[in-house]
C-alpha cells in the first residue's frame, strides 16, 4: 500500500491536480466562448468565409440590432412571455405550496412529485405533444373549452369559438405561456414548500390563541416571511424567462411564428447566426439581450429585497 | 365565531380538492402523450380525440423507424448521457473536494468565476460553441456534447457543499498522518462518502443531457448523428406530420425520466432546488 514518497502528490499540489480536469474544461468552453463572443460582437463574419475573413466593424452590429425592427419585436415577445409566463407561477405557487404545507401529511410526496413531474421532461417531448393539444379542431384543449362554455356562470369566461391557438399571431404568445407555467410551477411549489418550513410553528399557534383566522395568519405571518423566497423565485423566473427558446422554437417550427408572433430574442439571435449566417450580429444581440437581463435582475433584487442589512 | 369555525373546517377540504385537480391536471398531458402513442393519426384527429389506449402503438413505432434512424438516435441520447455523467462525477467530485477541504492560490476567486458562470444566461454561449466546435472539427462528434457539459459549475457549487457538510477535515488529517496519499484519500475515503451526493449530481446531468436540445441542435448536422429530442423534432413538418409516430417517439423519450423520477423523487427534487433552498 505505502507508495515511496518521492513518487506521491505532496498535499500543496494535489489540490491543483484535483481541480485541473474541471478548470481547463471550464475554461475552454465556459469562459472562452463568453470572451470570444465578445470579439465577435465587433467583427463581421460569415461561416462560409474562413475564420480569417473576420473584420472589426467597431459597434455596427450593435448599431444594426437596435435599428433592426424585428430585435424589438422580439424583445417585447420575450418581456411579454417572461411576464405572462412567470407572474401566475407565483400567483398559483405560493397559495398552492401553503395548503399542502398545512393539509397534507401522508400523500405529500405525491402531490409534489406530481406538480414537479413536468420540470424534468424533454421540453422537445412536451412541446410537441402540446402542438397536438393546441390544435384547433380537434385539439383537447379546445374541446375542454367548448365543454366549459356548458357550464353556467364559468361559460361566460371561455371563448365560445374554437380558438385558433398555433395559427393566429395573437394566440400564440399564451400558448407558450401556458406551457411554461405548466412547465415550471411545481418547481416554485417545492421552493415555496422549503421555506415554509422555516417558519417556527408557534407563530401560528399564538396567532391561533389570538383568534387570527387562516386566512388572516397567511396574510400577516406566511406572507412577510415567504418575501426572500418570492424574491429569489422571481429573479429565478425572469432570468429563466428572458431565456425562453425551446418551447416557441418547436412550437412555432423553429421559425417564430406567424408575423414572427412567438419570436423570442434567443430564437431570434439562433436564427441570426444560422440562418441569417450573421454571426457578429447574433453576437452583439447576444450581449443587448444578456444586458437586458443583468438589469432585470437588478431591478427585482431593488424591489423585493428587504430594506436594511439583515438581507 | 362559529361561522368561522366552520369556514376553518371547511377549508381543508377545498384545499383537498384544488391541489388534487391540479395535480391532475399536471399530469394530464403525461397521460394524453402515452395515449396517443397508441393511436393513428386520424384517430388522434377525430371528434372525439381518444381518451384511452389504442392498438397502434408498434405501427406508430414502425413508421417512425422508417422515417428516422430512431434506435441509433436513442443510442446517441443514451451513450452522451452515460459518457455526460461519467466524466461530470469524476471531474465536480475531484474539483467540489479541492474547493471544500484544500487551500490554495485564487480559491476565492476561481470559485467565484465558476458561481458566476451558474446564473449566465444559456444563449451566451451558443454562437462562440459552434465556432469551437468547428475549429476542432467536433461537428457531428458525440464528444462536442458530452465533454463541455462535464465543467458544470452546477456540480462544482453541489460537490463543495456536500463535502464541506459532510466529510470533516480531521479525517483526511488522520488519514494523511497514517499515510495515506492524496490519491488515495480521495479514492478510498471522500468517494465512498460522496455517494448520495454523486447519485443526485449523477441522475440530474443525465436527465438534462438526455433532454438537452440545444447542444445536439448547434452541433450535430447529420440525422444519423442526432440525439433524441432532435430527432423527434425533425419528424415535425408544416404538413403531413405522422402525430401517432411522433407522440410514440416522445413517450419513448419520456419513460425512462419518469421511471427515473418516481424512483428517486425526493433525492432528485432536493438535488434540483439545493442552489435555492440553501
Amino acid at each position: 500500500m505505502m507508495i515511496p514518497t518521492a513518487r506521491r502528490i505532496s498535499p500543496t499540489w494535489a489540490p491543483y491536480l484535483f481541480i485541473s480536469p474541471f478548470l481547463i474544461l471550464f475554461a475552454v468552453f465556459g469562459v472562452f466562448p463568453l470572451a470570444f463572443s465578445l470579439y465577435l460582437a465587433f467583427q463581421t463574419w460569415e461561416p462560409t468565409s474562413g475564420l480569417a475573413a473576420m473584420q472589426y466593424v467597431g459597434v455596427d452590429n450593435f448599431a444594426f440590432a437596435l435599428r433592426d425592427e424585428w430585435f424589438w419585436k422580439s424583445l417585447k415577445n420575450t418581456a411579454w412571455l417572461a411576464v405572462a409566463s412567470g407572474l401566475p407561477q407565483h400567483l398559483v405557487a405560493i397559495p398552492l405550496a401553503y395548503f399542502i404545507h398545512s393539509s397534507f401529511t401522508r400523500l405529500r410526496n405525491g402531490v409534489v412529485g406530481a406538480y414537479f413531474m413536468p420540470y424534468i421532461t424533454s421540453t422537445v417531448a412536451i412541446a410537441i405533444l402540446f402542438s397536438s393539444l393546441f390544435s384547433t379542431d380537434y385539439g383537447l384543449i379546445n374541446i375542454g373549452l367548448q365543454a366549459m362554455c356548458q357550464v353556467p356562470v364559468l361559460g361566460w369566461f371561455m371563448p365560445q369559438d374554437p380558438t385558433d391557438w398555433l395559427g393566429q399571431p395573437e394566440n400564440i404568445k399564451p400558448a407558450i405561456a401556458i406551457i411554461v407555467f405548466w412547465r415550471y410551477v411545481g418547481f416554485n411549489v417545492v421552493l415555496y414548500l422549503a421555506a415554509l418550513q422555516t417558519i417556527p410553528k408557534d407563530i401560528y399557534e399564538a396567532a391561533t390563541m389570538d383568534g387570527a383566522s387562516r386566512m388572516q395568519q397567511f396574510w400577516h405571518i406566511t406572507l412577510p416571511s415567504l418575501k426572500p423566497m418570492i424574491f429569489f423565485g422571481v429573479t429565478l423566473s425572469v432570468i429563466g424567462g428572458l431565456q425562453l427558446f425551446e418551447e416557441p422554437f418547436i412550437l412555432t417550427g423553429g421559425r417564430g411564428g406567424s408575423d414572427q408572433a412567438g419570436m423570442t430574442t434567443a430564437i431570434y439571435l439562433y436564427r441570426m447566426a444560422f440562418d441569417f449566417n450573421d454571426f457578429g450580429a447574433a453576437s452583439a444581440m447576444s450581449w443587448l439581450l444578456f444586458i437586458v437581463v443583468a438589469i432585470l435582475t437588478w431591478l427585482t433584487n431593488r424591489a423585493f429585497r428587504p430594506r436594511g442589512p439583515s438581507a | 365565531m362559529s361561522m368561522k369555525i366552520q369556514a376553518d373546517r371547511l377549508a381543508p377540504w377545498a384545499a383537498y380538492l384544488l391541489v388534487g385537480v391540479g395535480a391532475l391536471i399536471m399530469l394530464a398531458p403525461f397521460y394524453f402523450m402515452f395515449v396517443f402513442a397508441t393511436h393513428s393519426r386520424t384517430e388522434i384527429f377525430s371528434l372525439p380525440p381518444p381518451l384511452f389506449f389504442g392498438d397502434d402503438f408498434l405501427t406508430n413505432l414502425t413508421i417512425l423507424t422508417e422515417r428516422i434512424p430512431f434506435w441509433r438516435n436513442l443510442g446517441w441520447s443514451l451513450y452522451v448521457a452515460l459518457a455526460s455523467t461519467a466524466l461530470t462525477l469524476l471531474f465536480c467530485s475531484l474539483g467540489g473536494y479541492a474547493f471544500a477541504l484544500f487551500e490554495f492560490r485564487f480559491k476565492k476567486l476561481l470559485f467565484g468565476l465558476v458561481m458566476a458562470t451558474l446564473l449566465l444566461p444559456s444563449f451566451m454561449n451558443m454562437i462562440p460553441t459552434f465556432m469551437i466546435m468547428d475549429v476542432l472539427g467536433w461537428i457531428d462528434q458525440p464528444r462536442a456534447l458530452y465533454i463541455p457539459g462535464a465543467a458544470s459549475a452546477f456540480g462544482i457549487f453541489l460537490m463543495r457543499q456536500f463535502v464541506a457538510a459532510s466529510i470533516p477535515r480531521d479525517l483526511i488529517e488522520a488519514a494523511r498522518m497514517d499515510g495515506c496519499g492524496e490519491i488515495g484519500i480521495y479514492t478510498r475515503i471522500v468517494l465512498p462518502l460522496l455517494k448520495p451526493a454523486l447519485g443526485t449530481l449523477g441522475l440530474i446531468t443525465f436527465i438534462a443531457s438526455w433532454n438537452n436540445f440545444i447542444g445536439p441542435l448547434i452541433v450535430m448536422r447529420s440525422p444519423e448523428m442526432y440525439t433524441l429530442p432532435l430527432a423527434l423534432r425533425s419528424l415535425q413538418s408544416p404538413v403531413n406530420t405522422e402525430w401517432g409516430a411522433l407522440m410514440a417517439g416522445s413517450a419513448i423519450a419520456t419513460l425512462p425520466l419518469i421511471i427515473l423520477f418516481i424512483l428517486s423523487s425526493r433525492q432528485l427534487i432536493s438535488g434540483l432546488t439545493t442552489g435555492a433552498v440553501k
